[in-house]
């Protein structure tokens, strides 16, 4: 109980520093792949404290609450994973975050910004079922969907789950909005629907999204943690060194590939999924 | 440490440009020159942009969209015009359709001239912006404080209206009434525009 206290309690005040260091190693590492210096890498934070200074204009008061209950739940999320929750409920608050973060975008009845939401929809259509197949891998190889005793098993779950796990990092791109599915909104400029779900947010609000971002990031990448881990200590450091290859691949991915169209999108993720996932627990159904 | 000039966005808005001030703006973020260096972002959004750097000459028709976005993009803000079009109308300036520069129509802080400008010029151009950016930020705070107390002075004044009876009638009376009207006047317009909605 006490050391899960302390796990939300570092996952509350950490995971803000910890996504946003991500977030500045990300872009110096894109930006030396492209042959240029890039920005430094506090940059992110500049970014924050520059936009929490700026006069706030925004067309309803609703959207700051709106993001504000986005935070929240996702700090929710991450808070009930550090924990050693349910996984499944984890999942599910994870997706009533992001529909409060649709809500945020279509409240101000922008263009741009409710094209952006339907398509942050589609998206959330995409990555879904891979993410309920990961719990259901978790229960099916650990016998519990309680985290806890998931990162206690013996052996590490991505050795009976590694189409799950394949399926997950795919999934994870769109989660993050990274650049073949970059399509509900976009790091970069010149794009049809000027920021999509974020055009309507600036100053505080377009920080608190940011914020936001790098508590999911943070969770996200402790759920590719938790497929390595088990009950030797250890297994952690070997969990860090898999995320780290997996942020890399995203970043690589992200400056490789061109944007797609959201049909192929949808098509391309339930396949992966279908194929890698579906046939590992197929398998895994037939052995147990 | 945190300083705002350490994150500059830019906005960057075409007028009636010949093109050649536009691929040198993009030039910057290029390898060779890396504007990114700097924090410089090119957004497109002007909600989220803190320097609206303008190419090409003001038309008519342009001249309400520049008017716009400048009004859309939140304070602190800096302007900088870009091109020799940008800051005087340039080679277009005798056309029945031009207006002039960027200036015509909304207040320009920082002057990049050249045909086409050069990128190292832009560049220098959007560093002096940041210096003056990080300044606005000190005007902003003060509009703010002085917007704060209108608002608090506004709040007790209302409080204090049973009581007005006694008390001379001062300058604070004088704004007051003149503020209500205002509110009036606008609550007036809120409903004009909501019954233009219904309709």
């Amino acid at each position: 109980m006490r050391n899960s206290i302390i796990s939300v309690i570092a996952y509350i005040l950490l995971a803000p520093i910890a996504g946003g260091l991500l977030e500045g190693i990300d872009r110096k590492i894109s930006a030396r792949m492209q042959r240029r210096v890039g920005p430094p890498l506090l940059q992110p934070f500049y970014d924050v404290a520059k936009l929490f200074k700026k006069q706030v204009i925004s067309v309803t008061n609703a959207q700051t609450f709106l993001l504000l209950s986005y935070l929240v739940f996702m700090v929710l999320t991450g808070s009930m994973f550090f924990a050693g929750s349910d996984i499944l409920l984890c999942m599910f608050v994870l997706s009533t975050a992001a529909m409060f973060l649709y809500f945020a975008s279509t409240v101000t009845s922008s263009p741009y910004s409710t094209i952006g939401a339907s398509r942050e929809l589609i998206q959330m259509i995409a990555y879904e079922p891979a993410v309920l197949m990961a719990c259901v891998g978790f229960y099916l190889v650990d016998g519990s969907f309680e985290i806890h005793e998931i990162a206690s098993s013996p052996v590490s779950s991505i050795f009976n789950l590694p189409g799950v796990f394949a399926a997950f990092v795919f999934i994870i791109t769109i989660k993050m909005r990274k650049s073949p599915f970059d399509i509900s909104t976009s790091h970069h400029a010149h794009q049809e629907i000027v920021k999509g779900i974020t055009s309507e947010m600036g100053a505080r609000n377009l920080a608190l999204f940011t914020v936001t971002e790098w508590y999911e990031n943070v969770f996200l990448m402790g759920v590719i943690g938790l497929f390595v881990v088990n009950k030797n200590p250890y297994s952690y450091i070997s969990a860090l060194f898999v995320v780290v290859i997996v942020y890399f691949l995203e970043i690589l991915i992200d400056n490789t590939s061109a944007r797609m169209k959201q049909r192929e999108m949808l098509k391309l993720s339930w396949a992966v999924t279908l194929v890698l996932a579906g046939s590992n627990i197929w398998i895994l159904m037939l052995i147990k | 440490m945190f300083e705002i000039k350490r994150s500059p966005w830019v906005l960057h808005y075409d007028g009636s440009s010949c093109n050649g001030c536009d691929i040198e703006v993009l030039a910057c973020l290029t390898p060779v020159y890396d504007a990114e260096r700097f924090g410089i972002i090119n957004t497109g959004d002007p909600m989220q942009a803190d320097i609206l750097l303008i190419t090409g000459g003001i038309n008519s028709q342009n001249a309400p969209v520049v008017k716009q976005l400048y009004d859309q993009m939140p304070r602190p803000k800096v302007v900088c015009a870009v091109g020799v079009c940008a800051c005087t109308g340039g080679i277009f300036k005798d056309c029945y359709n031009i207006l002039g520069g960027a200036d015509t129509v909304i207040p320009v802080d920082i002057y990049v001239p050249g045909c086409a400008a050069r990128p190292q010029a832009i560049i220098d151009g959007i560093v002096k912006a940041v210096d003056l950016f990080e300044k606005r930020l000190e005007e902003h705070k003060q509009w703010v404080a002085e917007h704060e107390n209108r608002e608090k002075t506004d709040k007790s004044a209302a409080a204090k209206q049973p009581q007005k009876a006694q008390q001379p009638a001062g300058e604070t009376a004088k704004a007051q009434s003149q503020n209500s009207a205002q509110r009036r006047s606008k609550n007036a317009k809120g409903r004009k525009t909501a019954k233009r909605r219904k309709k």
